[in-house]
């Protein structure tokens, strides 16, 4: 069978739009060989040369595949997969000969669909793919129907998608969820964009510029102060001179926090950052999810978060921790490394002179920050050798990264076991879906210090030089906000608006669609009303639900087929009959319209002469095709209609 | 594997019957079965369910089960498309023997749906695939082959759609009791016996023939609509309207004149024979061992008599039963109609 024109270029319109969304995590020699395999194809098409030979498509699919081997070194793994379906895909479409090749690209098709979930499940997501949907549907409508024009085409496509919707809803509602995975995922899972475990200058003006959602909160009571979201990531204890990193210690022990109060619940909705760390306020005391409070009040999980993650937790805002440090990590948190920075060493020990206690130093430091005019910049200038003192001492201008990292640095110089602890500060609030929205660029990095009889106390530097970074937030504190993304600094109010209405779409969108697991499900079905749910029984009114679904559907369908369209001529002949029938003359069964007619007349003159005619008129109408039109169909109708009431009874 | 399944479902579910009048196809009468393309179909829907479920693609979730009813919903569409539609069968004009037969059948859509892609196969391969537009009727015509001489059965049909994804075969047998009359592949080159006249004289003009002189007997092989059916219902027994030309000489085509060694061949001979003097516009007179035409001419008496010889020796099972049962076997169509194109 002959495969028409239309149908390749709805068959390559399926293709594009399933590789479309791909195009950036493709190597980009794929992505070229593609569109140029792609265009050939067109271009054989339009012209109606033949089709490439078998042992030239077979040379490419070698090379190709080598290609990719020497790219990603191995054919094993989800990123290699995908790469190599695509290929194939594209491969395929150059031998498309026949109906058999055309489903095997449909189903194929398909295939690329769900590995783009790898990367996106978002709304847009969702609606391009029933946009893809359609289109293939409609293809493979074409295949198997190749002489309907387009327009009916894409009707009985979408009729098709638009009926397989509520079906669709009840499956995905009740069948059942199974705590994956089956078999390992694999190590490349996800690129991970967000916060690390080590800290550089520079680190952090990256993350400031991304608008990503690190994760959503949403307080159960009275929401803390701005001031006192303070989100705890990665801590960092070692300094090498440019770069501070975790560091590593043994057999640490628990935290101890004593004098707790203000508690405050929360839950969270963390993005999948292939981290194993999740964030709490400081500092956490409940957590709803299996997981580790490590020695500096960090919360780690044994995997990591490779699924979007939701928990419930409790932190008390006000605490004493470690008030009993253990001194090997009072001793860690004192070392630098040495002959760096000699400056800053110097002004350190000044402010040592005299026996002055910790919490003295540290007052000095702040000051010593807050009088020396410094900048808080995103475009900070690049840092030298000694990177603390050419700060502290030249540039002057820095990001959250700077000030955490020299603060340290003076404090350890001044023997105040110090650490910098990175994380989120301060988040969006969203008024309708009432939750906070904590962007990558609400990254922050702060200072702890150990006090005699305070235990570790959080000093944020930034706030002393730039205040308005943790009361209102980056945009209000940078002095040159224009280097952020056009929606982080201060757009107009309505956009705002929309960005937090859409966010709050994508926020149930998350929560409901995409994070239903067995949780969720089991929530939702008792909430629905089913009692004590169980599998069996969702199986049970899964299949239920899908018979009862089909069935309205079949009697839906089949419904008007059944419904005879109602011969209006006879309707109308038959009506006269009736009324004829009430003046006391019924037609007998055997009786034809020509011979009632003939009776009629005889035993009622006055209307010889119009039932003559009616009856003419219908045996034509009736029984001779040619003469029957619409015209003629209602001239005997409106005959009927006029004959004369009087006479008749009505 | 599928197709011995569909064998054996086919030979458990459907007894053979053969029907005349006007098929509706209901629901009855309608089977349906996923292809090869389903079932692969349903493969890659576990593969896709298994990827869902290992990586907790929601959206993957979502997917799966759209196109899974999608495939569901494609089943009622593919019944749908053939579901209700009324067939009746039509006459197939004669064709020589090499020709192609075609029986055409009447297909009514009454509903307000459009049907498309409905394919018409036999149990030998031959199909035609058409489309039905919503509420109109169609003719199809459904090419045979004819190789033989004599009578060809339509036989059981098969009227199937696997529209509009190709996933559910729905398919309905038909199974109409109509035959088409094939007349011997005439010889390429075979000239006339030599008439009793010299040339010229048996000319005559075509038209004006076909005058009704009389009735005779019934005997097997004679053409339906010569049957004198008013005589019949006067219970005066079969008889068949006999028409006579204007007096001229004639042409006798007798298969004892026929040069050739074996039936069949003389028997094409005879039909070259015959629709030569019918083009001459001669008239000509047919002889055949089992029984004899009178002189004639016109287009009733060459289809009588190609029909005499492409009937010859042949049994007739119908034909017998028609004189055995009377009326009985009415809805026989006639295939003697319209005009001849040779092969």
């Amino acid at each position: 069978m002959n495969m028409n024109k239309a149908l390749i270029y709805g068959l390559l319109l399926s293709i594009l739009m399933v590789i479309a969304p791909h195009a950036d995590h493709l190597p980009l020699w794929v992505s070229t060989l593609c569109i140029v395999l792609l265009t050939w194809r067109v271009y054989l098409t339009r012209t109606g040369n033949p089709l490439p030979k078998h042992w030239l498509l077979l040379a490419i699919t070698f090379v190709s595949v080598g290609g990719i081997l020497v790219e990603f070194h191995t054919l094993f793994g989800r990123e290699v997969g995908v790469t190599l379906l695509i290929l194939l895909t594209t491969l395929k479409f150059m031998e498309l000969r026949g109906p058999r090749d055309a489903m095997v690209l449909v189903y194929l098709a398909c295939f690329i669909i769900i590995t783009n979930f790898f990367y996106s499940q978002s709304i847009p997501t969702a609606l391009y793919m029933l946009a893809t949907l359609l289109a293939i549907a409609t293809a493979w409508v074409h295949l198997h129907g190749q002489s309907i024009p387009l327009v009916p085409r894409l009707r009985i496509a979408s009729v098709l998608l638009l009926q397989s919707i509520p079906l669709m809803l009840v499956l995905f509602v009740l069948f059942p969820r199974v705590h994956g995975p089956l078999w390992g995922l694999p190590q490349d899972a996800f690129a991970s964009s967000g916060l690390d475990d080590k800290m550089a200058p520079g680190s952090f003006t990256r993350l400031s510029l991304s608008e990503e959602v690190a994760f959503r909160v949403s307080y159960t009571g009275q929401p803390p102060l701005r001031e006192q979201m303070y989100w705890r990531g990665p801590v960092l204890w070692e300094f090498d001179g440019r770069t501070w990193t975790q560091g590593t210690t043994f057999a640490p022990a628990a935290p101890q926090f004593t004098d707790t109060a203000q508690p405050i619940d929360y839950s969270v909705t963390l993005e999948p950052h292939n981290k194993t760390w999740l964030f709490a306020l400081d500092v956490p005391d409940r957590l709803s999810l299996p997981a580790d409070l490590t020695y500096d009040f960090r919360i780690l999980r044994k995997e990591p978060v490779k699924a979007r993650l939701r928990y419930e937790a409790r932190s008390h805002l006000v605490y004493r921790a470690n008030l009993h440090e253990a001194g090997r990590q009072l001793r860690r948190a004192l070392q630098l490394p040495p002959s760096f920075n000699p400056r800053a060493r110097e002004l350190a020990a000044g402010w040592r002179v005299g026996g002055a206690d910790g919490a003295a130093v540290v007052r000095a430091a702040l000051a010593h920050f807050s009088r020396q005019n410094f900048r808080y910049t995103l475009e900070p200038p690049p840092l030298g050798l000694h990177s603390v003192d050419e700060f502290l001492f030249e540039t002057r201008q820095g990001f959250c990264e700077h000030y955490a990292s020299s603060f340290v640095f003076l404090m350890r110089a001044a023997h105040i076991p110090a650490r910098v602890v990175t994380g989120y500060q301060g988040g969006e609030y969203n008024e309708l879906g009432n939750y906070y929205i904590v962007r990558q660029s609400d990254a922050h990095a702060w200072v702890e210090v150990w006090l005699d009889q305070q235990g570790w106390v959080r000093i944020d530097p930034t706030a002393a030089i730039a205040p308005a970074r943790v009361e209102r937030g980056l945009s209000a504190a940078v002095t040159d906000a224009a280097a952020l993304p056009f929606m982080a600094r201060n757009p107009p109010q309505w956009m705002r608006n929309l960005r937090l209405n859409w966010d709050t779409l994508a926020n149930q969108w998350n929560q409901w669609v995409l994070g239903y697991d067995t949780e969720r499900q089991f929530a939702f079905l008792t909430r629905l009303g089913m009692e004590s749910v169980t599998w069996q029984k969702m199986a049970l009114n899964m299949m239920a639900g899908v018979g009862l679904i089909i069935a309205l559907f079949a009697l839906f369908m089949l419904r008007h087929l059944l419904k005879r369209q109602p011969d209006k001529v006879q309707a109308a002949w038959l009506k006269l009959c009736r009324r004829l029938a009430k003046a006391g003359l019924p037609r007998a069964a055997h009786e034809g319209a020509q011979d009632y007619a003939a009776r009629v007349a005889t035993a009622r003159p006055e209307l010889a002469d119009a039932m003559r005619d009616l009856a003419a008129r219908y045996m034509s109408l009736r029984y001779c095709h040619a003469q029957n039109s619409e015209e003629a169909q209602r001239e005997f109708i409106r005959r009927i209609a006029q004959l004369p009431a009087c006479k008749i009874p009505q | 594997m599928l197709t011995a399944l569909q064998q054996r479902f086919r030979t458990w579910l459907f007894r053979p019957k053969i029907e005349s009048g006007t098929v509706t196809l209901t629901q009855r009468r309608i089977f349906i079965l996923p292809t090869r393309q389903g079932l692969a179909l349903g493969f890659v829907l576990v593969l896709m369910l298994l990827g869902d479920i290992n990586y907790n693609l929601s959206l993957g979730y979502v997917l799966t089960f759209l196109l899974a009813t999608m495939a569901v919903m494609s089943m009622l569409h593919a019944f749908r498309n053939i579901a209700h539609l009324e067939v009746r069968a039509g006459h197939a004009d004669a064709v020589f023997s090499g020709g192609t037969a075609r029986f055409v059948l009447y297909f009514h859509n009454h509903g307000k749906l459009p049907r498309y892609r409905l394919i018409l196969h036999d149990e030998h391969g031959n199909k035609v695939s058409f489309d039905m537009p919503a509420q109109q009727d169609s003719e199809v015509a459904f090419p045979v082959p004819a190789v033989r001489r004599g009578w060809l059965s339509l036989g059981k049909l098969t009227l199937h759609t696997e529209f509009p994804l190709g996933l559910f075969h729905a398919w309905s047998y038909l199974h109409f009791d109509v035959r088409c009359l094939v007349y011997p592949r005439p010889l390429a080159n075979a000239p006339l016996p030599p008439g009793d006249a010299p040339d010229g004289v048996g000319r005559r003009s075509v038209a004006g023939d076909d005058d009704f002189s009389g009735l005779r007997n019934y005997v097997a092989g004679d053409a339906l609509p010569r049957i004198a059916w008013k005589a019949f219902a006067r219970e005066q027994g079969l008889q068949v309207k006999q028409f006579s030309a204007q007096v001229g000489e004639e042409l006798r085509l007798d298969m004892a004149d026929a040069p050739d060694r074996n039936d069949e061949d003389k028997l094409a001979r005879m039909t070259r024979w015959v629709l030569d003097a019918e083009a001459q516009g001669l008239r000509y007179s047919l002889r055949l061992p089992d029984g004899e035409l009178p002189a004639g001419n016109g287009a009733a008496h060459r289809d009588e008599c190609l029909r005499r010889i492409a009937l010859f020796n042949l049994s007739d099972p119908s034909f017998d039963k028609l004189r055995t049962n009377g009326l009985q076997s009415w809805h026989v169509q006639e295939t003697v109609r319209g005009e001849l194109v040779e092969p």
